[in-house]
């Protein structure tokens, strides 16, 4: 398999493709043409995890093509250790979301087709190493999320997909702002992105930090960070379950590996300076600043969209401490964020699904009547407290203690917030789970087949990567390790530049 | 000698399959079978524990066994692996988990009997077993901290277990976050204690390796002191959540609206001495930390004296036995302080049999009164409970520290080791908290068992006294009680201190700093705890009336004591409602709300007459559109097709 990273990009295409060529009557099929197109996918994805060999920094399964060489552009997919989780949990994700978006019952036709164009958008983002391609992909990747939570969405979905539109858009122009001044203004003009970080010490100090900050807030917004992040709660209220979970569970780790990808790798000299309050401070605002909003949300949703947020601060922290354990944690948070609140979505949307309402005062005693549905609840609500045995407590932890060595004062902060964390998350289980039963809910069926489905690998992945997290671990460590190395060496290249 | 032995893991796997069939199948296989496997798989668990205490028994002072699992976490230099250990001190500490744990887990099948949701209930027992003895048995800190929270989750399911009362599901919430305080702190010194290393080259938390470095923990600065003090602090923190001190105590009376095994189980026998035992096991940080240490007595002291004094007055019984659980920590605290680390868990041993008992019988008779838990409600049981009532005052005896019951030999250690470290002023508050020890627990048995009955009349029919699978670990935990103390005699007596000297390759020995005479401080103790035993005597069985005047006279006084010295409300006032109104009003309102989005929504002035396109677009072909995009993407992979052709 020499195009395996084609192939894992466009399957989903090519399932997009059938479903709008179909007429507009099969209207019970395209789900599993959809549901059949990302299978492919994880096939790969599981062969990529397999021969993946852990021992290198290199690019590994690369595809080299030229595409507009006057413009030096070139058609060049590989995945090393930065990425190569991210495609798996894209692989995971994209697959179980289609199963998530069964309960969608109006205009499934364009729905599953845009949900398959997103899979592939998502999925070329992470194998691309042109950032020209990089780029296109990005974009690909922004009009589907848009119609899927325009026209599939809540009451004010509107309002949430232009909010969206709007942040992301402006996003956007800034990485591509910065990805034609890393062209002109490099020593040999290239978009490929190997190439760029090898031509790191060629560019001035101060162009690295303007660009730095351009690319930073292009993918703040994405991460979301502090204080770009208010378009997440709303898109993520108005989105259909399974649009929440691909957004939650892939779409938000594309900022923090953007970071990673491009200003670490390509501008180390700036991320050694600027990172310390760009992404520490941030981050530490980020996780308490999430966990508090989170505190005070009377919507289910909007309550684990502002946890969302809280717990992606602990990549950028992790990322800002320069030290082998804290990126080693932060890689591996974006991953098992990803699973976690994949189940923490699902399950607003069982409930969803059934009272049509996510008002948390308005249940109560609901283990009664689905104890399957609540224990599952309970599963994921400590897995995303961090709690040992499970996946999150691996990643926090080797942030935590990898800030402890360079950002004590902010870790004080960031560790505090687990106790916040637990706060919000066990009112909010006591309030809709425990307690005397709401008789109203009373025909309420547990969890069906289908959720269960969708729920239990993800449960699995968590359980596993907390007592062997080696399983993702082992990818990242040896490319992490060297990037780290990178971004710790810079400042002697940038002071060298300045005489 | 250090002796691979892979059948450590069998002390865990047992717990584990446990968890698992009830789990899974304990709904369907009903009540008969989860009575079997819940309780056997603990015995099982035992067995394997006693024969790895043959194991330690006969092998030369100072020998371990391990098994190392697989490696854990590897990232860049960290490295952690789950690796089992048992040496003399975790080899005492799994003995007490496993074997009061299978008694308890036994008592349990009575006591539970006729609860719907018994299979949850022995899922959550079987996990909380599992997880304590992964506390135990950890090689490393960070492994340890997987049992720490662990049992803290456990806790939580089971102070929770009736959740239909919005009660006692707040207890049980209230209980894991008070607990989180802790555990940042528990994080944060093994932070440190990593931070430290590192600047030596090394990145473990491998209690082999730490002990190795102590030194360099020890001589590493940080904020104008050294590591090794402010890792033990910071872990200390973590230790007064789980061992429920000051200033953290307060989740652990909530906690008894959990069943009353639970409470004899978790919140008396095993886990919330983890703290005891974590400091026992970093004995070597902590005698490098005397700061930390003086923090660590006087809290225990201060501790074991305030928790006495709630005791006094409290009329639940399950309340008293709660207070008094506080007060006996504090005891194991000061001990652990005074750097009598065998001490400290003498006496975590003694009072796992006797405050286990204390809190079975009590179960008993709430079992027998239908739920009643007022002993203002009680009275004169003695004859209809008798085994209840006789097992009872055993430990009663122990706990009050009367010669030749187990809690004599292990309280007396305690103050002995605490006036021998100089904290002459600790020393008194310890033996002053002995006297009100055995006052409150006398009272307790007064109350209960003696007196005129004030049981309500519908209930005083259907009295009756436990079945046997309750009254075996009943007479189990007596004989323990009883006789449990004699492995640690003083010294020059038959066998002296054999406890002590088994400890002493991993905890160390005690080393005075001021002579005193053990005869005459042993003597102080038990005198005080015998004037207890009078007044509360002269209280509630010849002067009955007088504690009701000294209420009335003393209402200030008592009414401190009876609401808790309003600690909780302090709590509230001071920590909790403020942080709510941060983060709703100034946070959520102000600045999500009006700051941010105010500026994004002005910013966006287009977005609402954008919101117009979008409507038209809904209403227009989702198709087209989705067909438009999909040809750009085709175009584009066409294009990159035929340059590849080409």
């Amino acid at each position: 398999m020499s195009h395996a990273l084609t192939l894992i990009t466009f399957i989903p295409l090519i399932g997009a493709a059938v479903i709008l060529a179909l007429p507009a009557t099969m209207t019970p099929i395209y789900k599993w043409i959809a549901a059949i197109s990302t299978v492919p996918q994880l096939i790969i994805a599981v062969w990529l995890y397999v021969r993946f060999d852990t021992t290198t920094t290199a690019v590994q399964f690369a595809e080299h093509a030229p595409w507009m060489a006057s413009y030096h552009i070139n058609y060049f997919m590989g995945v090393d250790g930065i990425s190569i989780s991210m495609v798996l949990l894209t692989a995971l994700i994209c697959f179980i979301s289609v199963f998530a978006s069964f309960s969608v019952s109006r205009a499934e036709k364009g729905y599953y087709a845009l949900l398959l164009m997103l899979d592939t958008g998502m999925m070329g983002v992470f194998v691309s190493l042109d950032f020209f391609l990089f780029y296109i992909f990005w974009e690909v990747m922004l009009l589907p999320m848009y119609f899927l939570i325009g026209i599939w969405g809540g009451p004010r979905r509107e309002y949430a997909a232009i909010k969206f539109f709007l942040y992301t858009l402006l996003g956007s122009v800034l990485i591509l702002l910065a990805m034609l001044g890393l062209y002109y203004y490099g020593p040999t003009p290239t978009f490929d992105m190997t190439q760029l970080a090898a031509n790191a010490s060629g560019y001035s100090v101060s162009f690295q930090r303007i660009v730095w900050i351009a690319l930073f807030i292009g993918f703040a917004i994405k991460i979301p960070a502090f204080p770009f992040h208010t378009w997440l709660p709303d898109a993520h209220v108005e989105a259909p379950t399974a649009i929440s979970v691909i957004l939650a569970g892939v779409l938000l780790k594309m900022g923090t590996y953007g970071i990673l990808r491009v200003n670490f790798a390509i501008l180390p000299a700036a991320s050694h300076q600027l990172a310390w309050f760009f992404l520490g401070v941030i981050g530490a605002i980020n996780i308490v600043y999430g966990a508090m909003c989170a505190m005070a949300q009377t919507d289910y949703k909007k309550l684990i969209a502002y946890s969302s947020i809280s717990h992606m601060g602990y990549v950028m922290l992790g990322a800002a401490s320069f030290t082998a354990a804290g990126i080693n944690g932060a890689v591996l948070q974006m991953f098992n964020h990803g699973t976690i609140t994949a189940m923490l979505f699902i399950l607003v949307g069982v409930i969803y699904d059934r009272a049509h309402h996510r008002d948390i005062g308005g249940f109560g005693g609901l283990a009664q009547q689905m104890p399957v549905y609540a224990g599952m609840t309970g599963f994921a609500f400590f897995a995303g407290m961090g709690l040992p045995g499970m996946s999150a407590f691996i990643s926090e932890v080797l942030v935590l203690i990898g800030a402890w060595q360079t950002h004590p004062i902010l870790t004080i902060f960031a560790a505090a917030t687990a106790i916040l964390t637990a706060g919000y998350l066990l009112w909010t289980y006591q309030r809709i789970y425990l307690g005397p039963f709401n008789e109203k809910y009373k025909a309420f069926p547990d969890l069906s087949f289908r959720e269960a489905f969708c729920l239990v690998p993800l449960a699995v992945i968590v359980l596993i990567l907390g007592v062997y997290p080696h399983a993702i671990l082992g990818l990242l460590n040896t490319s992490l390790v060297h990037l780290n190395q990178v971004v710790l060496a810079a400042p002697a290249t940038a002071v060298a530049m300045l005489h | 000698m250090t002796v691979e032995f892979p059948a450590l893991t069998l002390i865990l796997i047992f717990p584990a399959l446990g968890v698992l069939y009830n789990l899974f199948l304990g709904y369907r296989t009903g009540r008969g079978a989860v009575s079997f496997v819940g309780p056997a798989v603990m015995f099982v668990a035992f067995a394997v524990a006693s024969w790895a205490f043959y194991e330690i028994m006969v092998m030369p002072p100072g020998s371990v066994l391990t098994y190392s699992v697989w490696g854990w976490i590897e990232a860049g230099n960290f490295h952690t692996s789950i690796g089992l250990r048992i040496d003399a001190l975790s080899a005492v500490m799994t003995m007490i988990v496993t074997g009061v744990g299978a008694l308890i887990h036994l008592y349990s099948v009575g006591y539970m009997a006729h609860d719907e949701d018994f299979a949850r209930y022995f899922t959550y027992l079987n996990l909380f077993a599992l997880s304590m003895l992964i506390l135990v048995l950890a090689d490393n800190l960070l492994l340890m901290f997987v049992g720490w929270e662990g049992v803290g989750l456990c806790s939580y399911l089971l102070i929770a277990f009736w959740y239909t009362n919005p009660q006692f599901a707040y207890n049980g919430r209230k209980a894991f976050i008070v607990n989180r305080i802790g555990d940042a702190g528990f994080l944060l010194g093994m932070f440190t204690l990593i931070w430290a290393l590192s600047q030596h080259g090394a990145w473990s938390l491998d209690f082999l390796t730490l002990k190795a470095r102590a030194s360099d923990i020890a001589s590493t600065t940080l904020v104008g002191t050294t590591a090794a003090t402010v890792a033990a602090l910071l872990l200390f923190l973590g230790a007064t959540g789980k061992s429920a001190q000051i200033p953290l105590y307060v989740w652990l009376p909530d906690a008894m609206v959990g069943p009353t095994p639970v409470s004899a189980l978790i919140h008396a026998a095993t886990m919330v001495t983890a703290g005891v035992y974590m400091i026992a096991r970093l004995n070597f940080l902590f005698v490098l930390a005397p700061a930390a240490l003086m923090v660590v007595a006087t809290i225990g002291a201060v501790t074991a004296f305030f928790a006495a004094t709630i005791a006094l007055v409290q009329p639940d019984i399950k309340k008293v036995l709660a207070y008094s659980t506080i007060s006996q920590l504090g005891y194991m605290f000061l001990g652990v302080g005074s750097a009598s680390f065998a001490a400290g868990i003498f006496h975590v041993m003694t009072h796992a049999f006797f405050k286990g008992l204390l809190f079975l019988c009590a179960g008993s008779v709430i079992h027998a009164l239908e739920g009643e838990q007022d002993m203002n409600k009680m009275g004169a049981l003695r004859t209809k409970l008798p085994i209840t009532f006789w097992t009872m005052l055993i430990a009663t005896l122990a706990i009050s520290a009367v010669p030749p019951f187990s809690g004599y030999f292990s309280k007396d250690l305690i103050l002995e080791a605490a006036y021998e470290s100089g904290h002459t002023a600790l020393w008194i508050l310890g033996v002053i908290t002995a006297g009100l020890t055995s006052f409150y627990m006398f009272r307790l048995i007064f109350m209960t068992f003696f007196g005129e009955s004030r049981v309500d009349h519908e209930k005083e029919h259907h009295i009756h006294e436990s079945p046997p699978s309750m009254a075996i670990p009943l007479i189990a935990l007596a004989v323990l009680s009883s006789v449990g103390g004699w492995v640690g005699l003083p010294e020059g007596l038959a066998w002296g201190d054999a406890f002590a000297r088994f400890l002493a390759p991993v905890v160390g020995d005690f080393k005075p700093l001021v002579v005193g005479n053990p005869a005459m401080l042993s003597l102080v103790a038990t005198s005080l705890g015998g004037i207890g035993i009078i007044v509360a005597y002269l209280f509630y069985i010849r002067l009955p009336g007088l504690p009701v005047i000294l209420a009335w006279r003393l209402k200030g006084a008592h009414q401190l004591l009876l609401n808790k010295w309003y600690i909780d409300e302090l709590y509230n006032f001071f920590v909790t409602r403020p942080l709510f109104w941060f983060s709703n009003t100034i946070l959520n309102r102000g600045v999500d709300h009006y700051a941010i989005d105010g500026a994004v929504n002005g910013a966006g002035l287009t977005v609402e007459t954008t919101g117009e396109a979008v409507r038209r677009v809904e209403s227009g072909n989702v198709q087209h559109y989705a067909f438009v995009y999909l040809l750009g993407v085709l175009g584009v992979v066409a294009y990159y097709i035929y340059l590849v052709i080409h």
